[in-house]
């Protein structure tokens, strides 16, 4: 386990020599030094960890990971990421990725390694625009958003990244922001710990072309009230004086206050990530202000094979019987006939 | 067994078996060719059959075709024009009848050639007349009629029996062709061990069939093909998909490296991937993708990761998959693309073939992007070029284009098998710790090849990508360093020169025409040419399959002909890229673009107007 091995690293063991190019404010910084401060944290070795990136400013992540990296083309990385795995499982594989990568152009690609489970660690940078093209609106671009390929709106819903990863059969979905290191360091530990998919969406601020888009919940004044930091087993509290809840109302959730209607701690919500049927994670993953909290932490984390696993398993289970043991037995395996 | 009034010694014969799709043409015509391999025959199939897998019954689009072309000296090709026609429908002989040899023989169920099937199949009474048969060996065989009666005690539903008709036709033909039922009939056994009945059914059908033509009096003269004189060794049969995926696992074997093929189905490419996915027991990993891009990115990933990777595609799924080549490129990591070509553009003609993808795999990427091009010449040699084109990915640190066809990979051949140890070692040029700092992009001087770190060594840490990069591995946006890096790319690909063999021509080393091909269309080339030569024309050939880059001694070979004639599938694509490379020459061309291969005849003609226009 990673908790009895000694910690060789730190953080700094993970920083390259390259030159850190996103601009100056960017939350790209801070997930970058939590990542590489949870990589110390994991016990595993530095060589065995390789950094699968797309295209868009998050994706020039692997350049500044002194790990094994593969800087890809747009919105491929998660098949990439698939290929690299599967092909050695020993492997921690990580994807960098954003909302147009993962979500636009690599949308197929996404879902379907979330379907198949591979073991890879998605963390999906999600500032709800385009940033390296300077500022076009995304996928998750909210309804309305005026950007400069919608001067006069979006006229187009967005995806839910948690509702699209629990739509494609995924098993471990978790959200952070990017100022918030402890959580994300927390997050990303959790994840790489997951077998199969993990994926992490990471509100991130874009300082340019979107600032401030995740401030009505990230904000230092009003996270407290707006968030709700899920906790495995603990019920689900939040607020600055910690006294709002959530209960389950028919099928819906509610936001309720503690003392009041005679609510106690009692009646609140317990979370359970590791739950297999996920009606109270979806609801979790799409709750969204003002009229309920932001959902933070691990929202679902369940256990299951994972794919990388199964194609080894079923190599291994195949051989243990097989005829054919070399290149020599497959050809002259069937019918064949001597020519004297 | 029974009486052969009169035995017609031949060097040659084409059988074509057609009929509906579900009329069990493409088992009809392998067990044929099965058992002309083992009697000795040199022999070349062709399976033609609709995209539709159950198109409408009756109808010409529908009709499934199987010819074998055996002989008693060396077979190049499935042939064109049959010599015995056995059609299941009115359908088989109106999608047929141009390719019958003029007095052929053509033997039908008479009992399926029914007013509606006559119609459906757009004649208006009597096939035979109305294509102009009527002075062909005609056999009209109650069949299905014959079958019914045979089987009659059977207790078999009416379905089960009519499904046996293939193999009474299989029968007249073994009789016609002085052949032996035993491999077929243990087949039956094999196939239906578990269904004793369906296995006795079958082989009464056959027997019948056999019975059947020895009695009547049409199939009086019979043909007499003797075993050709073929190198000693063990064969066996293998059709050009299968023996891609074969090569590429002698490759794995070869190169120590673990095989991965990332790819998604398309015709006709799909029978690699199943090949490889049905080799466990080797080690394969198969990942089927969601799409053609994941095809090849996962197994791009592979390659990264150390693997042996391959995709497999057609045509349409290049166009997907080019991005990701010039990641492969740009990345400078081993990875095969095979490209099973298909008639196109767009969706095109999914079951025919033809060689019109040849720009596509030279030039379909964005930027300076060279690839090593391959093509196979014949369903056999897929396993050796296969091979090669891993070998040179992995040596070579350099992504290889292999070129198959629809022809190739579906048609079969004999095929002496090669024994593992004469195959030659792959060295993939692994990183080691002597290299640290880790310098990704730095070199091999004489190949240029960069040295492959996989991950989970230690100490090589490093970051690769498609943003062109220093030797180093930084990114660079400088003017100088970007054409630097083009040109070393490029140069890596053309020394690939150094280590590929000289063209070979077949025949004499001078003369008049030099017919020059590529890939797949080498057995109509040489069967043509070689009937030129024996006409005592100046007729020589040369067949390339090293396309990017090209041999070295293409100037001397083409320098010693008057004229030089390109042959190729499409309109005339490699003979453009030749007027590229090699200016000093003139090009004549034929071309052909109908989803089908030349013709001898194809060939020929146009040779003997060449050489009248002197």
């Amino acid at each position: 386990m990673a908790e009895t091995l000694v910690n060789k690293y730190t953080a700094k063991d993970f920083k390259s020599d390259q030159e850190v190019r996103w601009c100056p404010g960017c939350g790209d910084h801070a997930v970058l030094s939590s990542v590489q401060r949870a990589l110390a944290e994991l016990g595993i070795s530095k060589e065995k960890f390789a950094f699968i990136s797309g295209i868009g400013c998050s994706s020039r992540f692997p350049y500044y990971m002194d790990t094994y990296g593969f800087h890809s083309i747009h919105g491929r990385a998660s098949a990439i990421a698939s290929g690299v795995k599967t092909a050695n499982p020993e492997l921690s594989v990580w994807q960098i990725t954003g909302d147009g990568d993962a979500l636009a152009i690599g949308g197929n690609h996404f879902i379907h390694a979330i379907r198949r489970n591979v073991d890879l660690n998605i963390i999906l940078f999600n500032n709800e625009i385009y940033g390296l093209t300077k500022g076009q609106y995304s996928p998750t671009s909210a309804k309305g958003l005026v950007t400069k390929t919608s001067p006069f709106g979006t006229v187009e819903e967005p995806f839910s990244v948690g509702e699209l990863v629990i739509g494609a059969r995924g098993k471990f979905f978790a959200r952070t922001i990017d100022t918030n290191v402890a959580l994300s360091v927390q997050i990303y530990i959790e994840a790489a710990k997951h077998t199969g998919t993990s994926v992490i969406e990471v509100l991130q601020n874009c300082v340019i072309f979107n600032d401030g888009i995740h401030d009505t919940v990230a904000g230092k004044e009003v996270r407290d009230d707006k968030t709700l930091i899920l906790k495995q087993g603990q019920p689900m509290i939040f607020g600055k004086e910690n006294d709002k809840g959530l209960i389950l109302d028919g099928l819906k959730l509610r936001v309720v206050k503690l003392g009041e209607n005679g609510i106690t701690v009692k009646n609140i919500l317990v979370h359970d990530a590791m739950e297999p049927n996920p009606g109270i994670q979806y609801m979790l993953a799409n709750m969204s202000f003002p009229e309920y909290p932001v959902a933070l932490g691990v929202i679902r984390s369940v256990p299951g094979p994972s794919y990388d696993n199964l194609v080894e398993d079923q190599i291994q289970e195949i051989q243990k019987t097989a005829k054919i043991k070399c290149m020599d037995d497959l050809l002259m395996s069937g019918s064949t006939w001597v020519v004297e | 067994m029974g009486k052969r009034s009169r035995v017609i010694e031949r060097e040659e014969v084409v059988i074509r078996f057609s009929g509906d799709s579900g009329d069990g043409m493409q088992l009809t015509g392998t067990l044929f060719s099965d058992t002309a391999a083992l009697f000795g025959n040199d022999l070349s199939t062709f399976p033609d059959y609709p995209a539709e897998i159950r198109a409408p019954q009756g109808t010409v689009g529908g009709v499934s075709g199987f010819q074998v072309h055996l002989g008693h000296s060396e077979i190049n090709t499935p042939g064109d024009y049959s010599d015995v026609l056995v059609a299941m429908n009115p359908a088989a002989i109106k999608a047929n009848a141009k390719w019958i040899k003029t007095g052929g023989t053509v033997i039908y169920d008479e009992g399926n050639f029914t007013e509606k099937n006559i119609e459906k199949a757009g004649y208006s009474k009597d096939p035979i007349k109305e294509e102009r048969l009527d002075g062909y060996n005609i056999i009209a065989a109650p069949i299905s009629a014959l079958v019914k009666e045979a089987l009659k005690d059977f207790g078999l539903d009416p379905k089960s029996v009519l499904r046996t008709k293939n193999m009474f036709a299989l029968g007249m033909v073994y009789w016609l062709f002085d052949r032996k039922l035993d491999y077929t009939e243990k087949y039956f056994e094999k196939k239906f061990h578990n269904k004793p009945g369906m296995a006795e059914a079958n082989k009464v059908a056959l027997r019948a069939g056999y019975y059947y033509a020895e009695t009547i009096e049409a199939l009086s003269s019979t043909y007499k093909i003797l075993p050709a004189s073929i190198a000693k060794g063990t064969y066996r049969n293998i059709a050009g998909n299968a023996a891609t995926a074969w090569g590429f696992l002698a490759a794995s074997e070869k190169s120590g490296l673990k095989i991965f093929i990332g790819s998604y189905p398309i015709t006709p490419a799909t029978g690699i991937l199943e090949e490889l996915a049905a080799r466990k027991d080797l080690g394969v990993k198969s990942f089927q993708a969601e799409d053609e891009i994941a095809g090849i990115c996962t197994s791009l990933g592979a390659s990264f990761a150390g693997n042996l990777a391959i995709t497999s595609t057609s045509g349409p799924g290049l166009a997907l998959k080019s991005e990701a080549i010039g990641l492969a490129v740009m990345a400078e990591l081993p990875i095969v693309i095979v490209n099973v070509q298909r008639g196109g553009p767009s969706t095109g003609l999914p079951t025919k073939t033809e060689q019109a993808d040849l720009m596509q795999a030279l030039y379909g990427r964005n930027g300076e992007c060279p690839v090593v091009v391959i093509a196979a010449s014949t369903p056999s040699d897929c396993f050796h070029f296969a091979f090669e084109a891993a070998r040179i990915a992995v040596e070579h640190m350099t992504p290889v284009l292999l070129l198959s066809d629809s022809y190739l990979a579906n048609g079969t051949e004999p095929w002496r098998i090669p024994s593992m140890k004469d195959l030659p070692k792959i060295n993939p040029p692994f990183a080691d710790r002597s290299e640290i700092p880790f310098l990704p992009y730095k070199r091999d001087e004489e190949k240029l090849t960069r040295s492959w770190a996989v991950p989970g060594t230690p100490g090589l840490e490093h970051r690769i990508g498609g943003l062109e990069k220093t030797i180093k591995g930084t990114v660079s946006y400088v003017p100088e360093n970007h054409e630097f890096m083009v040109n070393l790319r490029a140069e890596k690909v053309a020394r690939v020169a150094n280590e590929i063999p000289d063209l070979v021509t077949y025949g004499d080393n001078s003369g008049d025409i030099l017919v020059v091909g590529w890939g797949g269309s080498y057995g109509y080339l040489l069967t043509a040419v070689r009937e030129l030569q024996t006409e005592g024309h100046k007729v020589s050939l040369v067949n390339f399959n090293y396309i990017n880059p090209l041999p070295k001694n293409v100037k001397d070979v083409f320098s010693k002909f008057k004229k030089i004639l390109v042959c190729e599938l499409n309109l005339g694509q490699f003979a453009d890229y030749l007027r590229i490379k090699h200016q000093e020459f003139r090009y004549e061309q034929l071309n052909k673009v109908q989803g089908v291969p030349f013709t001898t005849n194809n060939i020929k003609e146009k040779c003997t107007k060449m050489l009248e226009d002197k």
